[in-house]
């Protein structure tokens, strides 16, 4: 993307004391035309944002995204057995491929995944000759001609419910949920476990992974992310704390412990550091639209594997090398322990690779952030700072951005951070 | 950064060099000591993380799964050096309660040369530890971000106790670390509390550095110090139940404690002396309030 030549400061200070913690956005996902945009956040809450269509005028320019629906997705809930309280935040959103006029999607938090139907009414029938208007039976002996009921237009209403609960799967946190390219079977994975569901059988699911040892003290590896490939449905993968790719074939057994393929990069001796181990476990990992390469995130960097190689990445990016001397600091205060997202765009090329690393890399300039314009008023700003502006000793831990999604067609960023909301367009290049 | 691969080589050729140079043995010594000294404070700040979780709502697996792979990495590397051993030693012939904490001993000097009083100084662990790794640190020096200690580093004197020091308890070397380590667990039914098992695990891993109920302190004004400190939440388990309820006990007492077993230890040692402002931001920063 870009640079954009007018700067504009907006000065955020004064809100930030009133950012509050339910506030915060834990996620973000287009659907799959990306006409919507739904975000999740601490509270428990579901914001959908839909596109509104672009103006004749500002052809060149995508339209904005305001507020289509507003629901609460997940409460918190408290496990008694274990004397624990289970967050309602919202660990991660999918949409369902559109069958319907209806749109779907998954929500879940630490333990219970739900399924959201969000559909629109914008008429209703008027003129029933055996009901009066407040929809009272009237008396056939009053009727005296007949009328043809017609949909008249009323305002346009969102209506979302909740179709399926999909509980008590899960022992340790969900982390990840995928929809299967076959629309009928979704996984959701969790710190040991993955398991596979039907969306229309919410009190039965199937173990597929189980990375739990017998005995707990023995852990040392956990899954961090999972996701279906997206064609091939007996396909999919999952990344680890330890930096590795696993690929399964679920066509080989009902439990897919052993893996088809394991992706995984020898460990370079020369820069190991008692910090190697943390920093290269995977936070992120997806297919590319087109199913031949994955991408993953780890602290440092994002590397694009080829599924036919498993030895090694073929790309890697440094993100923000810069904190490597910081290690020790961010393992202080537990920032190192942050999971960063990634995202493909839409052809899957590699200068889209950069502009997601650039959007990362946003979050070390404070000052980048008061470039854009908030969600609703303007989603058209593009263009960011380069990070020479910045030392890195004046990074301040405490702004990252995590949460990131690209929509499907067009080279249009969403980032999180913290409360906001920020959508990135591309001026340049649009429609890549 | 402390590439492991890069101490090494310097700390051999201190030892090879030893009978030709002093001077260069005593260079190779000091950087094996900073060395050593990072690493203690990074299993000791580990050792923190794993113990101070949110006992609201159920710990981070991963995250607790990769401070314990970091700490049983350290704790490998450190029985490859032999200080494990060491250490064990030193600490089996003298002290009753053979469990502590380990830093708490490692920086508090046996016979503390002369220091300024507004030295951040190592005397309770996570002091050092933690002063060292602010980022706004004002201990941090041109040594930079690199040293996790530079308090330490920077009164540049190479004390042979902190080598003694090093290392947790009495745990018998031969099994290794970790049977012993994890052995306390193994009795324990686990399918009935998977992940808070998981957790707990993590916890009781490291049960063996809970912090028993110290003997009798020959320092009196210590005493009287922490007089007031309940005895019972020195069992991590007591400590660790007693937060899921109602009353927590802060991360100040786990301190205090911890500070309480120090200079106990080193009976000559008047001048570590705990302060408690001190303990009090070192937990704010690691609490994150």
């Amino acid at each position: 993307m870009g640079e954009d030549a007018d700067t504009r400061k907006i000065n955020h200070s004064f809100l930030r004391d009133y950012v509050t913690e339910a506030d915060v956005i834990s996620t973000a996902e287009f659907n799959h035309t990306g006409d919507l945009l739904a975000t999740g956040d601490k509270g428990g809450r579901v914001v959908i944002f839909q596109r509104e269509p672009a103006s004749k005028a500002e052809s060149c320019c995508h339209g904005e995204y305001n507020v289509y629906s507003t629901f609460q997705s997940h409460e918190p809930d408290f496990d008694y057995l274990k004397s624990l309280e289970i967050e309602e935040k919202i660990n991660k959103i999918r949409w369902i491929p559109q069958l319907n006029a209806a749109h779907c999607l998954l929500s879940t938090n630490d333990k219970t995944i739900k399924l959201w139907k969000v559909s629109e009414r914008d008429r209703r029938p008027e003129g029933y000759n055996l009901k009066d208007e407040e929809g009272r039976v009237k008396d056939p002996s009053t009727v005296t001609a007949l009328q043809v009921p017609v949909l008249k237009h009323t305002d346009l209403m969102v209506e979302v419910s909740s179709r399926r609960v999909f509980a008590n799967g899960h022992t340790f946190h969900v982390n990840s949920i995928s929809v299967n390219s076959d629309c009928e079977t979704y996984l959701s994975a969790d710190d040991l476990r993955i398991n596979l569901w039907h969306l229309d059988i919410t009190d039965r699911c199937f173990n597929i992974v189980d990375m739990k040892p017998l005995n707990m003290e023995e852990l040392t590896e956990v899954i961090t992310a999972a996701e279906f490939h997206p064609q091939h449905c007996h396909l999919f993968g999952y990344s680890s704390s330890k930096g590795s790719i696993r690929l399964c074939d679920m066509r080989a057994a009902a439990l897919c412990d052993r893996h088809a393929k394991l992706f995984e990069e020898p460990e370079d001796p020369g820069s190991r550091s008692f910090f190697s181990e943390i920093i290269s476990s995977i936070s992120d990992v997806k297919f590319s639209h087109s199913g031949r390469y994955l991408l993953t995130r780890d602290y440092l960097t994002v590397k694009v594997w080829d599924l036919n190689m498993e030895r090694g990445p073929i790309e890697t990016y440094q993100v923000h090398d810069y904190l490597r001397s910081k290690l020790c600091s961010l393992y202080e205060n537990d920032c190192i322990f942050d999971k960063f997202e990634c995202a493909w765009n839409s052809t899957d090329r590699e200068s889209g690779q950069d502009v997601t690393l650039e959007a990362v890399q946003d979050s070390s300039k404070p000052c980048a952030v008061l470039k854009t314009r908030r969600i609703g008023s303007d989603g058209r700003r593009g263009g960011r700072r380069r990070r020479d502006d910045v030392s890195v000793d004046s990074l301040d831990f405490s702004k990252r951005i995590l949460h990131v999604a690209w929509h499907p067609a067009h080279n249009i960023i969403a980032i999180a951070a913290t409360n906001n909301l920020y959508i990135f367009q591309d001026r340049a290049a649009p429609n890549m | 950064m402390f590439a492991k691969g890069t101490k090494r080589k310097l700390s051999d050729g201190g030892e090879e060099a030893a009978a030709a140079a002093a001077e260069e043995a005593a260079a190779g010594a000091r950087t094996t000591a900073s060395y050593n000294l990072q690493r203690q404070c990074l299993l000791d700040m580990s050792l923190i993380k794993l113990q101070l979780c949110h006992m609201l709502v159920e710990p981070n697996l991963c995250r607790s799964v990769l401070i314990a792979n970091t700490v049983r990495q350290i704790q490998e590397e450190m029985t490859r050096d032999g200080s494990w051993q060491a250490m064990t030693e030193a600490f089996s012939a003298g002290q009753s309660p053979p469990e502590r904490l380990v830093a708490s001993e490692v920086l508090c000097r046996p016979s503390p040369p002369p220091r300024e009083h507004g030295d951040a100084g190592p005397e309770p662990f996570p002091a050092s530890g933690y002063g060292g790794c602010r980022p706004q640190g004002a201990a941090l020096t041109a040594g930079g971000e690199d040293a996790l200690c530079p308090v330490a580093v920077e009164t540049g004197t190479t004390d042979p106790c902190w080598e003694k020091g090093e290392g947790p308890e009495a745990i018998p070397g031969d099994d290794g670390v970790d049977e012993a380590v994890f052995g306390r667990g193994a009795g324990e039914g686990r399918e009935d509390e998977e992940s808070t098992g998981g957790a707990k695990a993590m916890e009781q891993v490291y049960g063996t550095f809970e912090i028993k109920s110290p003997a009798p302190s020959p320092d009196p004004a210590l005493e009287e110090l922490f007089s007031d400190v309940d005895a019972s939440y020195y069992d991590l388990d007591t400590m660790l139940t007693g937060m899921q309820g109602a009353s927590k006990m802060g991360p100040y007492d786990l301190l205090e404690n911890l500070s309480s077993h120090g200079p106990s230890s080193m009976a000559t040692n008047a001048s570590c002396r705990p302060d408690l402002n001190e303990l009090d931001h070192i937990m704010e920063i690691i609490v994150g309030s």
